[in-house]
């Protein structure tokens, strides 16, 4: 009976999916593409100084719907957090894991920190930006943290820094805000030389901010789910 | 024969197929990690129709490595930019559902949906 | 181009079929794992590198291991009773 009416609802969905999705990809010989994103494509290079335009129109053009996205992401790990409250006293351990696993997530560890980083400082040159990085360094993290006993994972170091640098995303929006720009996230570094690394005025900063938040906050929120009460 | 399947339809069929096959998993299994499987699908399928909307055929990827591309041969970036953040708000929903399960599991004991009182379909 | 986008859509939808039909969770997450890795180049041929990194990061890597730490601690713990 549950199958059959789910049958019944799905080729209902199809049926609209089909007429609400067949118009909507443009096909390559037409004259009607978006004005927006050309208009962002042609300034993007001028205005802001960055190569990569996805990652101006992230930090720079859209930069309130980035603030909204790291405020859903602390207000699930805060809700993971209170879900995953131990309540003893007594914390076990991880156990050893076998002598190759051991050594090898050990050799891995700088390579993935430094991969990491290196993706979150060229966010505005090549492919990538502060949430990747932030995502390939918290996993680099992990694998250390899953396999050796004598690891201690130093959870007030890693709420201090996600604090730290929340404030400091919303601190630099500020300092556009009151400072010498009229409007919040304004761009207030100078400009440097395009497609180096000490361009683009102030998206590094940003996506550096980010990328130390997302990866003391998702290595927390994975350590908080793996303790076993 | 190129002029029926072009590349929209693939890329339709991709995605419809993706949403459709997610809401099944939801509708139908009894599993409650399954379910939270299917809405990972829905998601990955949202995500490929919204990218999707800014490509043109034979354009590249909006990045001025090199200042002699024009902007007429790269693609739209404002999809690009609303799905990196779709992405990362669909894990923290995964998370947060399994961190419900985890809990629901220590209270009930069990993890299928039609023995657990108030969840039966 | 077009053969091999379409080559691979038919591979994602059918190990997404799988996943209904498949008993254990486990192997359930793994197929979930794969349909992240093909839409992932599927990211690729649509001219979006950044969008790739992203999902090939966030789908592939952390998802699998917040499933199998969830598996781990909703298993129901075999117990031999003595008589």
């Amino acid at each position: 009976m549950r199958k059959l009416l789910s049958i019944v609802l799905l080729a209902g969905f199809i049926f609209y999916f089909a007429t609400l999705t067949g118009g909507l990809l443009i096909p390559s010989n037409s004259s009607e593409r978006s004005s927006v994103g050309l208009d962002i494509l042609s300034r993007t290079a001028n205005e802001t100084g960055s190569a990569n335009a996805v990652t101006s129109v992230v930090v720079l053009y859209r930069g309130f719907d980035t603030l909204g996205e790291v405020t859903v992401l602390f207000l699930a790990a805060l809700g993971i957090s209170v879900f995953m409250k131990s309540t003893s006293k007594v914390r076990k351990r991880t156990l050893d894991q076998s002598f190759i696993l051991k050594t090898g997530s050990r050799l891995l560890f700088p390579l993935m920190f430094l991969f990491g980083f290196y993706i979150i400082v060229h966010g505005h040159i090549t492919p990538g930006g502060g949430f990747p990085g932030g995502v390939i360094i918290a996993t680099g993290f992990f694998i250390v943290l899953l396999t050796s006993e004598s690891v201690e994972f130093n959870k007030t170091l890693m709420s201090v820094l996600e604090g730290l640098a929340g404030l400091t995303f919303i601190g630099l929006g500020l300092v556009g805000l009151f400072g010498s720009g009229n409007s919040f996230l304004q761009n207030f570094l100078p400009l440097g030389k395009f497609n180096t690394v000490f361009s683009a005025g102030i998206i590094p900063v940003i996506y550096a901010v980010v990328g130390i938040k997302v990866a003391a906050e998702l290595s927390s929120v994975v350590f908080a789910m793996k303790e076993s009460k | 024969m190129n002029s029926i399947i072009t590349i929209s339809t693939v890329l339709n069929t991709a995605s419809m197929g993706l949403i459709i096959l997610g809401l099944f998993i939801i509708f139908t299994q009894k599993n409650l990690i399954k379910m939270v499987i299917g809405l990972g699908l829905a998601d990955t399928g949202v995500n490929i129709l919204l990218v999707s909307t800014g490509y043109i055929e034979g354009n590249t990827a909006p990045i001025f490595s090199n200042t002699s591309l024009k902007i007429s041969q790269m693609v739209d970036p404002v999809p690009q930019a609303l799905v990196l953040t779709s992405i990362v708000i669909g894990f923290g929903v995964s998370a947060l559902a399994l961190a419900l399960i985890i809990r629901l599991f220590e209270k009930t004991g069990t993890l299928d949906t039609s023995k657990i009182r108030g969840l039966k379909w | 181009m077009l053969y091999l986008l379409s080559f691979l859509v038919l591979v994602m939808l059918s190990v997404g079929i799988a996943i209904i039909f498949v008993k254990d969770i486990l192997n359930a997450v793994i197929l979930s794992t794969v349909v992240s890795l093909i839409a992932s180049v599927i990211f690729l041929f649509i001219a979006a590198p950044d969008v790739a990194i992203t999902e090939a990061a966030i789908g592939a890597a952390l998802t699998t291991v917040v499933f199998v730490i969830a598996i781990k601690r909703t298993k129901i713990k075999a117990t031999i009773k003595k008589e």
